[in-house]
């Protein structure tokens, strides 16, 4: 492979007219040639489905991959807060600036300016969007849409439907999608898991596909394919991620010369249902629009941790958001509250059985407002809460520990959304882009929205009108190579089960999802990530002297097959995830190295080193990747310290 | 504690399938219940057994992908919960617990405890939606709807998909979860310019993929994980039948 350079193409011009300027200027296909060209999509969460509706709608052919048994299934469907959107229908000084100028700081100036200004400008024609496509966003009495402030802003501008804004704004996707299906310009593939990139003459051309039920293989071409396949939450095993989320989609494409951009970059969301046993096998995250009512706190003194809470007088209470961080208190962003919470059960004051939570109260809330307001407001909540727990939160206040939510980093993109392989378009969680070291509560919905409803329709005539496009089919030798690989890796795979091993694939499973929790987690060191990245290989080692693997007779039908190949990419992202932690010495959004902190022990950034986007480019063997670097140019936002005092 | 678990267990679509039983040791009250399933895939795979195949993604009760049928009741016992959102505490020690996958004519078996419910998605892709192109809109507040529809439409619009009302109908019919989403939409000023035609399609649609009639028996709305009510039913019929008198359609 030749080198490579990074260009991440940005419009040239201020800020606020890049956007305009790219779209004057960008190339188009003519309608009549549009359905000529087939774009493959892999992923039907917000970001893929409404990238298939919004591609096909444009008139290009488009061959829509997912797998789950149905598109509407995909893990956007479980956010639960809202979306952010610039409207200002509070009259409360928001504008596209405020969101633009917030979401830099609160990614702690790792992001790139002017993808997050397009970002901010295109937030509102999603609302008009979604409401359009029959959204039920929560409204006020005169028919009005509804607004609420999230955690890390000043301003109310999030909507939101109940505690179900991901599913309604998915089912407004998948529903804009299935109107395709119907039509036949979207060709549906369900059940089928992407194992590799096809690339062509240096151009992404097609994917190789396993069918999940049946184990067959099949190979796909297209013009240019767009992965819109999510975070890879589920390399730390616990998280509130979804069964089925994983990272094989980016790590074939990263494989195949996609570089990937800051993998280190984690989200740890600070409300969640702590973990109750050894036995768990997922995390259940409750949308932070909780901590607009209830108050974080622990007992002062560590004697008082195992004590009922309602034993504990008001004198004896630390509110330690509040007390700490008075202009933001609660509301302070996701990274500060989850470390905050780290600490104080670091200083033995955490409670529950483990020690390893905080209480989330709404005792004063309910006193307020009335027990019936805040039913409405969160009723779906604090039920889930009580079924899990087994707990009435309107008698006692919750328990909450951070979890593992939200993956800020992935493959590198340029303006365009455009991956370092040509043709290669990444949107969604699974590109880099958007929300630098951190990503402020109810944005996710927003970027992924906006990468398929509003971005990709233009970047990819962009990118088709270039025209080039040779016939490609499976007797093309790429697509025979790629073929074979996926073939000869599943039957190594079916080998280790043979050659039998002391542990299932899950044992090993969770032993690295135990190391990145401890090492590459919430406080990550030096000596730290150099022992994850030990234990790491030494996990791949014993990964690849034998598992214990069982089939259905059939080798090629196995779901614990399926794991099994996942978690062979999940080692190697892991590795990669503290490699490039060690690399990056400061501290900055939801990394946090120890070495980098404050006096008053918050996180230090460090601009002069590291005011750039952590490209990584695979060269063979994790171990041996090499680093590029996007410096990062800011000329509106000027990088400070974060400050949430 | 320890449960005995009756599971039904089939090969594939064309296989006959039947019950086997295992006793499970080490699962305990907090324990959800697809947690008690991987404890017992665990231990089967360690006896180099096949792992009992079944289906769960989010785990928390809103993607709609798990479906078992628990000692008869479609997502187990309790109300108003997926079968992802039961927990062990549900059970006594010592109990035997019987699995089946849905049970539907329109959902055939693929294996254990999976079937197929793609037919629900040519349902919602034969009219469930606004027909809205994507791109640029009038602006969002430009059209009022009044709170009380606003939040029946969310009532309605909470269906998520998992098909647990067709496998408590005894007729196997998709008649809740295709009335929720013409009543979502019937609520909506949005939806309005389809609302003929989406009526006549789905519920013909619905039809053609062999679900049952609806008879009034009312198991859809109590299996209902989202607690989604029959009004949705009686309001599709009466859009079917404006849509069936009217010539456009």
């Amino acid at each position: 492979m030749s080198e490579k350079k990074l260009d991440a193409k940005i419009p040239s011009g201020p800020v606020e007219q890049k956007w305009s300027r790219y779209k004057s200027e960008m190339k188009l296909v003519n309608p009549a040639n549009k359905r000529k060209h087939t774009v493959i999509v892999v992923g039907t969460g917000l970001a893929g489905s409404s990238a298939s509706a919004s591609l096909s709608e444009a008139g290009y052919q488009v061959e829509t991959f997912c797998i789950h048994d149905s598109p509407r299934r995909a893990h956007s469907i479980a956010a639960q807060g809202g979306i952010n959107a610039a409207k200002n229908y509070m009259n409360d000084g928001d504008s596209v600036y405020r969101l633009f100028y917030d979401t830099v700081k609160g990614g702690d100036y790792r992001s790139r300016e002017a993808n997050v200004y397009r970002l901010a400008e295109v937030s509102t024609a999603i609302i008009d969007q979604s409401v359009a496509a029959g959204v039920p966003f929560a409204r006020e009495y005169s028919g009005e849409l509804s607004n609420r402030s999230f955690g890390g802003t000043q301003v109310s501008r999030t909507f939101y439907a109940r505690g179900q804004t991901g599913q309604q704004l998915l089912l407004g996707a998948y529903q804009t999608m299935m109107k395709q299906v119907d039509s036949g310009g979207v060709k549906l593939h369900t059940r089928k898991e992407m194992l590799d990139l096809i690339v062509v003459d240096g151009k992404a051309r097609g994917i190789v596909v396993r069918d999940v039920l049946t184990g067959e293989l099949s190979t796909h071409f297209a013009d240019a394919v767009v992965l819109a396949t999510g975070g890879y939450g589920r390399v730390f095993f616990l998280s509130t991620n979804a069964f089925q989320s994983n990272c094989t989609a980016v790590w074939r494409a990263h494989k195949r010369g996609a570089f990937f951009g800051n993998p280190c970059f984690t989200q740890i969301h600070p409300t969640c249902i702590p973990v109750s046993g050894d036995h768990q096998s997922k995390l259940t995250l409750m949308s932070e629009s909780l901590r607009n009512d209830g108050r974080v706190w622990v007992p002062k003194r560590k004697e008082d941790a195992k004590k009922p809470p309602n034993e504990i007088a008001e004198a004896d209470r630390d509110y330690f958001l509040e007390r700490k961080y008075p202009s933001f208190g609660n509301l302070v962003p996701r990274d500060v509250a989850s470390r905050n919470a780290k600490e104080v059960c670091d200083e033995g004051r955490g409670v529950g059985d483990s020690g390893l939570a905080v209480y989330l109260d709404f005792r004063d809330a309910i006193a307020r407002m009335g027990e019936s307001v805040i039913r409405e407001k969160y009723g779906n909540l604090f039920h889930m809460y009580h079924e899990i727990t087994n707990e009435d939160p309107y008698q006692l206040p919750m328990r909450i520990f951070p979890a593992v939510h939200y993956t800020m980093g992935g493959l590198w993109v340029d303006y365009g959304l455009m991956s370092t392989v040509p043709g290669l378009f990444v949107l969604g969680e699974a590109n880099f882009s958007d929300h630098g070291a951190n990503r402020l509560g109810a944005s996710a919905l927003m970027q992924g929205l906006a990468d398929g409803y509003f971005v990709i329709p233009y970047t990819m005539g962009d990118y088709l009108a270039k025209g080039g496009f040779k016939p490609v089919d499976e007797t093309h030798e790429a697509s025979k190579e790629a073929l074979a690989s996926v073939k000869k890796r599943i039957s190594k795979v079916m080998e280790l089960g043979k050659k039998g091993g002391k542990k299932t694939v899950m044992e090993i499973y969770r032993s690295l999802g135990k190391t990145m929790w401890d090492y590459v987690g919430m406080s990550r060191s030096e000596k730290g990530l150099k022992k994850a990245m030990q234990t790491i290989r030494s996990l791949r080692e014993e990964f690849y002297s034998g598992v214990q693997l069982v089939t259905a007779g059939d080798e090629s039908r196995s779901t614990s097959l399926e794991v099994a190949l996942r978690v062979e990419d999940l080692l190697d992202l892991g590795e990669l995830m503290a490699m490039d932690a060690l690399e990056r010495a400061e501290s900055c959004g939801g990394h946090f190295r120890e070495e980098s902190q404050t006096d008053e022990g918050e996180a230090k950034r460090d601009d002069e080193k590291f005011s750039h986007v952590s490209a990584w480019e695979f060269k063979g063997d994790v171990s041996k990747s090499v680093l590029h670097k996007e410096d990062l140019v800011f000329e509106n936002v000027k990088p400070t310290q974060r400050s949430y005092k | 504690m320890q449960v005995n678990l009756k599971v039904w267990r089939q090969l594939d679509r064309n296989s006959e399938g039947k019950f086997e039983t295992y006793t499970l040791d080490g699962a305990s009250e907090n324990m959800s219940f697809l947690e008690m399933l991987d404890l017992l895939n665990e231990d089967l795979t360690k006896r180099g057994q096949r792992p009992v195949e079944f289906e769960s993604d989010c785990r928390e009760g809103i993607c709609g992908t798990c479906s078992c049928v628990v000692n008869g009741q479609a997502h187990g016992p309790v109300r108003g919960a997926t079968t992802c959102q039961v927990y062990m505490r549900s059970f006594k020690s010592g109990e035997t617990i019987t699995i089946e996958p849905w049970r539907a004519g329109a959902f055939p078996v693929i294996r254990d405890l999976m079937v197929d419910r793609s037919a629900l998605d040519r349902i919602i892709s034969s009219g469930g939606y606004t027909g809205a192109k994507v791109g640029p809109h009038p602006d969002a507040n430009s059209m009022l709807v009044s709170k009380p529809d606003a939040e029946l439409a969310m009532d309605y619009a909470a269906c998520i998909g998992c098909g647990a009302c067709v496998a408590a109908c005894p007729n196997g019919s998709a008649s809740l979860f295709t009335g929720a989403k013409i009543s979502h939409l019937a609520k909506l000023p949005q939806g309005l310019p389809l609302q003929n035609l989406r009526s006549k399609r789905m519920v013909e649609q619905m039809d053609k993929e062999g679900f049952g009639h609806c008879t009034n028996i009312g198991e859809c709305q109590s299996a209902c994980p989202k607690e989604i009510k029959i009004d949705v039913i009686a309001e599709m019929r009466r859009l079917y039948v404006k849509a069936a008198l009217t010539s456009e359609a």
